[in-house]
């Protein structure tokens, strides 16, 4: 459980014993192989990188490859405990559509993404007048695939605007848990659990 | 191990003829455990054989997926037994038009048409006669695929793990055209006679033409750039004939040629048809998600961006079905320049997702 990105581990922890998870964006699988080990979840993903796709196989993992953008629509409605975007939202072109969907496919939904208000981000703006490189955010804005940056009270309006229920959230400043208040500004990462 | 066959009695076809006799000959490779739960069955593509994994005894090459079957390589034979029988209608010891009727002749034209549901029903009863209830798994590239497809709809409680690699649950009409193509040249060799040519002089022109179109089908306009461009063959300058100027109709013209070697012309023209009428949709209503419902065979689906006989569309059809039935299925879009050839090759990213398919 330790290798896993503080998130993960957040939304790993989370999970309860034999569920259906459905990871989009899984990466190399690394969630869902944990929670496949330690917890028997029915574990499937939808990735889009061929590479990575290729690694989650090799893991005896069962992934697509996929667009969340164009290839949600083939999820039937409900068939999964929890549907699972990491880092994932703020490289979406349509995050609104991304997390309706999210909501269709799983009964819960877990969303983690870099927050766009963190101090250090809003400084950077601010003070620099360059668009932030943070170590979340390490990609120019020529070359990020982030296109798509979300902050805390940003995600907290969608939620509210497609009638989602926030079941419960973290927030965290590098590998460490931070307090609910202020996370707008304090928070560098969150992670929200969400019903429709 | 070399050349084992086994004679399994009459076969129903979905045409409603019945062969009376029916003949597998098939290769194995590694040990069969004792529980008998270790076996994989591999699934030969159109023009392949049993020799998978071994020398072909006509050709002396090396078996044609030494590159995913063997010791510690994916489709692991210190851990696997693998079967590759020989399809039905093919010439290298199954049942098929080159095999003698009832009255002792070839069937030539006279073999019932097949289909690929009747090839997979044959290698069950070749299981059912090796004494093998389930497979771990049932692993075949293009045609191959095509009967994996079919083993998992037909047989799901024998298939654990199916792997259909640059295939598609459907003949487009695109590949029946240039099957179409093949035929035609075959039955206008004047040797063709009808298919009754066994006792004089087969049609090697149809059939080399019909493989040198097949050919260009299976590899990809940047593979045939790469490997021949507009390079002269043996020449300095273009003859202003019709010798074989280019390299790639010296190569295409020797392909055409070694192949009827090796294959039947009749043979070519059953199997053929039955990839055409391959429609696994068309049985279940025009739903291909109802010909897995309800199954817990685990699928993985493998495509290759090249491709363009089986292209990826094709494989995500597949895919989507198996989600709409609820099935567990991975799929990769694997990238390759040498197109539908691609399954037969060293393709990066296959050799782990096999091995991890199959765990």
């Amino acid at each position: 459980m330790s290798g896993l990105r503080p998130d993960l581990r957040i939304i790993a922890s989370s999970i309860t014993e034999g569920a259906s998870v459905l990871d989009i964006g899984c990466g190399d699988g690394a969630l869902l192989a944990d929670l496949k080990h330690n917890k028997q979840v029915r574990a499937r993903g939808l990735e889009l990188d061929a590479a990575n796709v290729a690694s989650a196989v090799a893991k005896g993992l069962s992934v697509v490859q996929g667009d969340a953008d164009t290839d949600l629509a083939t999820y039937m409605s409900g068939s999964f405990d929890y549907a699972v975007l990491s880092q994932t939202l703020q490289t979406v072109r349509r995050p609104d559509l991304v997390l309706r969907e999210l909501l269709r496919i799983g009964r819960h939904a877990f969303v983690s993404f870099p927050n766009f208000a963190h101090w250090r981000v809003r400084g950077s703006l601010l003070f620099g007048g360059r668009m932030p490189v943070t170590r979340l955010l390490p990609e120019r804005w020529y070359d990020t695939p982030n296109i798509h940056h979300v902050t805390v009270d940003d995600f907290r309006a969608l939620a509210a605007e497609i009638g989602a229920t926030i079941e419960e959230c973290w927030f965290l400043r590098g590998d460490r848990r931070t307090t609910r208040t202020g996370a707008n500004l304090l928070a560098e990462h969150a992670v929200f659990l969400l019903r429709a | 191990m070399a050349g084992q066959a086994r004679v399994l009695g009459a076969l129903t076809l979905d045409s409603g003829e019945v062969l009376p006799e029916l003949t597998v000959a098939y290769e194995t490779y590694g040990t069969l455990n004792e529980d008998r739960s270790n076996a994989i069955l591999v699934c030969h593509a159109l023009t392949m054989d049993q020799y998978a994994a071994s020398t072909h005894p006509i050709t002396g090459k090396p078996g044609w997926w030494l590159n995913l079957i063997g010791p510690g390589k994916p489709i692991d034979l210190d851990r696997y037994f693998v079967i590759c029988p020989n399809v039905l209608g093919s010439c290298l010891g199954t049942t098929g038009p080159t095999s003698p009727a009832p009255d002792g002749k070839p069937w030539g034209m006279r073999f019932p048409v097949i289909t690929i549901a009747d090839m997979v029903r044959a290698q069950a009863k070749l299981l059912d006669a090796l004494g093998i209830e389930q497979l771990h798994a049932v692993v075949g590239g293009s045609m191959g695929g095509m009967q994996v497809l079919s083993w998992a709809a037909l047989y799901p409680e024998r298939v654990r793990n199916a792997a259909a690699i640059a295939t598609a649950a459907r003949h487009s009409a695109q590949n029946i055209a240039f099957h179409e193509v093949g035929r035609q040249a075959i039955m206008a060799d004047p040797h063709w006679a009808g298919g009754d040519y066994y006792e004089g002089t087969p049609p090697t022109s149809g059939l080399a033409v019909a493989r040198m179109a097949a050919h260009i089908t299976y590899l990809s306009e940047a593979g045939l750039t790469e490997k021949f461009g507009r390079r002269l063959q043996d020449r300095d300058a273009k003859s202003f004939g019709f010798d074989a100027d280019f390299q790639i109709e010296s190569y295409l013209r020797h392909q055409g040629v070694s192949f009827t070697d090796r294959f039947d012309a009749n043979s070519y023209l059953y199997i053929t048809r039955a990839m055409d009428y391959f429609d696994l949709a068309e049985a279940h209503g025009g739903k291909l998600a109802a010909a897995y419902e309800g199954t817990s065979t685990r699928f993985c689906v493998v495509s290759f961006d090249t491709d363009w006989l089986y292209p990826t569309s094709e494989s995500r059809e597949i895919v989507h079905a198996l989600m709409a039935a609820g099935a567990e299925v991975s799929f990769v879009e694997l990238s390759s320049p040498f197109g539908h050839d691609a399954f037969l090759l060293n393709t990066p990213g296959m050799d782990q997702i096999v091995a991890g398919f199959l765990g």
